[in-house]
């Protein structure tokens, strides 16, 4: 656990040291500000207190925001060789893959805390009694499809040394679990059609962001999770496995 | 603390990059690891420091395995890899610290840790820059640095003073001989005096084996007696001097001394000496020497012998 949090803290540091964290953050609360408060069909206009709206929209910024953050993450080590400094310290893969997991999701907690003010402004608009239940499983439902998707970008990053290619390797299986197995889902009927749907993240993150938080959406984010991270693993250890 | 490499054999794609090495590191001993590029030194570095494993075969580190308890191994290890990789975007102090609380130094040893190296490496003036502002030499002093940081039993040097000025290498030879005295070091490097200036024992590697292993001076005495004497003979012409050098008992070579008029030097088998016969030669001939030089047997040419057949 302390390995962990010595890398986690390195990483976030190295975030708020470079430029990433800030443009990032800009951009997030940018995109997810403009249509949750000034587009047509914002808070405003549907005349409820909730903040559906904001959760529709942070998961897509989200979608780009994450593989931005966790495409440096073993690209670059594996590129200019700290990969080796750092596997030859006595830790494991796994500490080394958990700490930078908990930097990416510490980084994602920290964006969302910038939009407590949205939840704040729209908790005082609300005329009768205000549902928070709602508001606290939309933040929940964000942690947990970003840290899937946060594995997801980690693994990406691991099989690379090209951030940008890892960039897009992440970019395009979000893509695929945030669209495509829905869509796809749509054609087909029948068992293949749910199969299809369960994959699909936006079936879990729906239901949950509506306050319905089943055990059978836990275990999906929970298991997506952690195929990334074996993945991430094995392609960590690859190197480690003798002929 | 020492190391013991048990029959390694490293394989890539079928091809033996290690080929059945074995060796043992005692502690105070300093080891100089030598070969030609592509001979497998860091190769087999890396598989003492746990990075890759081995395809056959076993290193112990103070009898831990580095098959079954590679955390235990790291911990006693301090490492610097080939081309001593560093995340330049952070300051000195901080790598310094991230490296050392990696390596489990205790929490309230950190600080006095960190101070001690920068002493040590001279990094006193760029403690507070990006290492990625420093220069090459500074950045090796860096990497040194956090190899040293948990004061560690054995160190693994890839290269260590590559990059260095000429007065820096002589620091840090000392620093490595100070080490060595109650430390195990392994270091590798193409520079060959660097070895006889830091190293207790040299071991020579080629092609994956173990070409040689001695000190600098069991080396030399292992190719002793093939000795090369440099003569100049006048009056004669070069092409007969050569022919007749040719015929002489135990000579093995002869070649001329760029440069040089009438001047050759003369490689000899390790069997016996040649110097009477070649100045017997010049009496009959009616040639004149008037130089006759044996050099000592340099560390250069047991190295290019052993690696080039």
């Amino acid at each position: 656990m302390r390995a962990i949090l010595i890398i986690a803290r390195k990483e976030l540091q190295s975030f708020f040291d470079s430029l990433i964290a800030y443009v990032l953050l800009i951009v997030f609360l940018a995109i997810t500000g403009f249509f949750t408060w000034l587009l047509e069909s914002d808070v405003f206009f549907i005349k409820q207190a909730t903040l559906s709206v904001f959760f529709g929209y942070a998961n897509f910024a989200l979608l780009i925001f994450i593989p931005a953050v966790t495409m440096k993450m073993l690209a670059e080590e594996n590129k200019s060789g700290t990969i080796e400094l750092l596997l030859t310290k006595p830790i494991t893969n796994w500490q080394v893959l958990w700490g930078k997991f908990l930097a990416c999701l510490a980084l994602i907690v920290f964006a969302l805390l910038c939009t407590l003010p949205y939840y704040i402004t729209v908790a005082n608009l609300s005329v009768g009694k205000f549902d928070h239940g709602v508001i606290f499983c939309g933040y929940f439902a964000i942690l947990l499809t970003s840290a899937a998707y946060i594995s997801i970008g980690l693994f990406a990053s691991s099989i690379s040394n090209n951030q940008i290619v890892s960039f897009l390797i992440a970019l395009v299986i979000g893509v695929i679990f945030f669209f495509i197995f829905g869509m796809v889902s749509n054609v087909f009927g029948g068992a293949l059609g749910d199969t299809l749907n369960y994959l699909d993240f936006m079936s879990h993150y729906g239901s949950i962001s509506r306050g319905v938080v089943d055990s059978r959406d836990l275990i999906y984010f929970g298991s997506i999770m952690l195929l990334g991270m074996v993945l991430s693993e094995l392609s960590l250890s690859k190197r480690t496995i003798s002929e | 603390m020492e190391v013991v490499i048990k029959n390694l054999v490293k394989k890539y794609d079928g091809h033996k990059a290690v080929d059945n090495v074995s060796f043992q590191v005692n502690k105070g001993e300093v080891l100089g690891f030598l070969g030609p590029n592509g001979a497998g030194k860091s190769t087999t570095m890396k598989i003492i420091t746990c990075y890759l494993a081995p395809s056959e075969g076993d290193v112990e580190v103070g009898g831990y395995s580095i098959l079954r308890e590679p955390e235990k191994v790291k911990q006693l290890i301090g490492y610097l890899p080939e081309n001593n990789p560093l995340y330049l975007d952070m300051p000195v102090i901080d790598f310094l610290e991230f490296s050392a609380l990696l390596q489990g130094v205790r929490k309230d040893m950190v600080q006095k840790r960190i101070r001690e190296m920068v002493v040590v490496c001279g990094l006193g003036g760029e403690k507070h820059k990006l290492i990625g502002e420093l220069s090459k030499g500074y950045r090796q002093r860096v990497g040194l640095a956090q190899a040293m940081i948990h004061d560690p039993q054995v160190l693994i040097l890839d290269e260590p003073t590559t990059g260095l000025d000429p007065n820096q290498i002589i620091e840090i030879r000392k620093l490595i001989k100070e080490l060595g005295k109650e430390k195990t070091v392994i270091l590798s490097t193409h520079i060959l005096p660097e070895v006889e200036a830091t190293c207790d024992r040299i071991l020579i590697i080629n092609k994956g084996k173990i070409a040689a292993d001695g000190t600098a001076a069991n080396l030399r005495s292992a190719v002793q007696g093939r000795e090369i004497i440099r003569i100049k003979v006048e009056d004669g012409q070069m092409t007969d001097i050569m022919a007749a050098l040719h015929t002489i008992p135990f000579v093995t070579k002869v070649d001329e001394v760029l440069g040089k008029e009438n001047t050759f030097e003369v490689q000899t088998e390790r069997m016996g000496s040649p110097k009477r016969e070649i100045f017997k030669m010049c009496v009959e001939k009616g040639w004149i020497l008037t130089e006759m030089t044996p050099f000592e047997t340099r560390l250069e040419d047991i190295f290019h012998d052993l690696t080039t057949n």
